[in-house]
């Protein structure tokens, strides 16, 4: 394993990233991602929940430094720690980055389809990925390739198979085969198992456990499947709106959860062998062109009061690990 | 016989796939039978993985493709004897669909009330114009909207929860006495996903309605349904009151769904994981 300073291996300060656009002389600005703070340490697995259009996919955007216009960012600092080298992603030589990527800082996308070329063996797509990175002579890089595949379980004839013969499922392990083959200290997990079913759902999890545990690598993990959060990851961030509400160790989070809106997620969960009536949340979450003053959340909010349609509440820690940012951040006891 | 809304007998559905020469045959629904009753309205559940001919069977009880084998019988009338618009139109005022992803379902260069007001004078049977926006206004306040609300908007304006409530209630103008849902919360955000699975619940309750409701996600098809099919390629594995099968399933295929649900509960997390 990797020599690692003590630290995080992700810091992210202050984040802000807009889109910008400019057209006919209209002028809007989408606030996807909004004063965003947030830390990973070595060998753990983030949650990052959150709706659709709350910015997830912005945040990890901005932390792969995979930015181009209309999105820019304005604020706010991405710094890596890569056995002890501090890379801030968004002041980096574009060469520089490109040796980073995959190397030390891999992704597991959800349209696995889309990851794999269509028209060519599954080996070509790891040669194209991985093959520099790895820098070995080419019998010697197909074995490591087959070795990695062994370890996850797979057969090593999937790499003279394409894509459409293997299932949905095969597909989705080949690609966390091919993020983790070069072992990097730093996994982007986007929705990797939202498209599969629960049978597959949960072996493609429990896979991505253990390559981790084996790895030791730090993975952040973004679905909106709270029962996913639940069983994988360590820590979970729930972001509303464009901003982080609450951050905590998820055992804490599901357990006595501070921000309202986090809150009622956990409540209107429905669960096996449970029919009591789950009340829905009023309203619908804001648009970002044009968000709601103060507490984003506070037009839904059922414990809203008159400083919440006025200021912004700061994230706060309200016991050791766990912060949320809302003014009215009573524990309480999910049904 | 004369009770049977919908009766599904022993239907199965091939496809034929390949060349001329190397036919191959997918089986997509296999001998499945299910009944339900005019006098007892209720959410009846098909749940299964992709591939496990969830949606044709949905698609064979919409009349839109027939089956192979077998026969599905709506209000007695057997479907493949639905001949001519008249007849179809007849048999679509009774029966109404609603799909996964409101974004798709809708034209986003059209505005949503389009959609309404033309489905008021088509299967509404109303002709003047404010009959038309009595019918949509009618439907609308059964989904907790109101025609005030969505009158002249695009659906990227709307929420997914709104547009798909406004899915529902175009389905209800005609007042039809079965839906059929096909997986449609699975594509809506967790906060608004509650309401739409108790707006399903709720139409069962005051309107009367039965709702096929399709499913992979056996949380929420504890929460809503009356009863429940299990199916696996093509086959019923297992059937009965949902709360009967979900708390103890007998199939190891329902054993198995029902062990692969994760528990939302971090406490409860398996140690092999």
């Amino acid at each position: 394993m990797n020599d690692r300073l003590p630290g995080p291996v992700l810091a992210v300060t202050d984040l802000r990233a807009y889109y910008r656009t400019k057209a006919f002389g209209v002028e809007r600005e989408v606030r996807a991602v909004d004063d965003v703070s947030l830390s990973i340490e070595a060998n753990e697995i983030y949650g990052l929940a959150g709706e659709s259009s709350s910015g997830k996919t912005t945040l990890i955007k901005t932390i792969a430094a995979a930015i181009q216009p209309p999105l820019e960012v304005l604020a706010g600092s991405v710094v890596f720690n890569f056995g002890g080298r501090s890379v801030d992603m968004h002041h980096v030589d574009p060469r520089e980055l490109a040796a980073i990527r995959w190397k030390h800082l891999s992704y597991i996308m959800q349209g696995s389809m889309n990851v794999l070329n269509p028209v060519r063996h599954v080996k070509q797509s790891f040669v194209d990925f991985a093959f520099r990175h790895i820098a070995k002579p080419m019998p010697e890089f197909l074995d490591i390739v087959r070795g990695h595949l062994q370890r996850l379980h797979l057969a090593p004839d999937v790499l003279d198979s394409y894509p459409h013969q293997l299932s949905g499922g095969m597909r989705q392990r080949v690609t966390i085969a091919l993020a983790t083959v070069c072992r990097p200290e730093f996994i982007i997990a986007d929705e990797p198992t939202t498209a599969l079913d629960v049978v597959v759902q949960k072996g493609v999890l429990a896979m991505i456990h253990q390559i981790q545990r084996e790895l030791g690598s730090s993975i952040i993990f973004v679905t909106h499947d709270m029962a996913v959060h639940a069983n994988l990851t360590d820590r979970l961030g729930i972001m509303y709106a464009g901003r982080l509400v609450e951050e905590g160790r998820t055992a804490d989070v599901f357990r006595s959860p501070r921000h309202p809106y986090t809150a009622h997620l956990i409540a209107s969960l429905p669960r096996l062998g449970d029919s009591a009536p789950k009340k829905g949340l009023e309203g619908a979450p804001p648009n970002l062109a044009n968000p709601p003053p103060g507490c984003r959340f506070h037009p839904r909010c059922p414990r809203a009061s008159d400083i919440c349609g006025r200021d912004t509440p700061p994230m706060v820690e309200l016991a050791p690990g766990h912060r949320a940012a809302c003014f009215h951040p009573e524990p309480v006891q999910p049904a | 016989m004369s009770g049977a809304l919908l009766d599904v007998d022993n239907v199965v559905r091939t496809y034929a796939g390949g060349s001329l020469f190397a036919r191959r045959r997918t089986v997509a629904v296999n001998g499945v039978s299910l009944r339900l009753e005019k006098a007892r309205p209720e959410i009846f559940t098909i749940v299964g993985e992709s591939g496990s001919g969830k949606t044709t069977l949905a698609r064979m009880i919409l009349n839109m493709v027939a089956p192979s084998a077998g026969a599905i019988r709506f209000n007695g009338t057997d479907l493949s004897t639905i001949r001519g618009g008249r007849a179809r139109l007849a048999f679509m005022k009774q029966v109404q669909p609603i799909f996964q992803n409101p974004f798709e379902a809708f034209n986003p260069m059209k505005r949503v009330d389009r959609y309404l007001f033309v489905t008021a004078r088509r299967m509404a049977g109303v002709s003047t114009d404010a009959g038309i926006v009595d019918a949509t206004d009618g439907a609308l306040l059964s989904v907790g909207l109101s025609l005030a609300e969505i009158r002249g908007r695009f659906p990227h304006e709307l929420s997914g929860g709104q547009l798909q409530r406004v899915a529902i209630a175009r389905a209800l103008i005609s007042r039809p006495a079965l839906l059929v849902a096909d997986e449609p919360v699975s594509m809506i955000d967790a906060s608004l996903r509650a309401s739409i699975v108790n707006l399903l619940r709720d139409l069962r309750d005051r309107l009367g309605v039965s709702i096929i409701y399709i499913t992979h996600d056996l949380a929420t098809a504890y929460y809503i349904s009356d009863r429940i099919l299990i199916m696996r390629r093509g086959e019923a594995v297992e059937s009965g009151d949902a709360r009967t099968v979900l708390d103890n399933p007998q199939h190891p295929y329902s054993q198995l769904l029902k062990q692969s649900v994760l528990s939302p509960d971090p406490q409860n997390r398996p140690m092999n994981f």
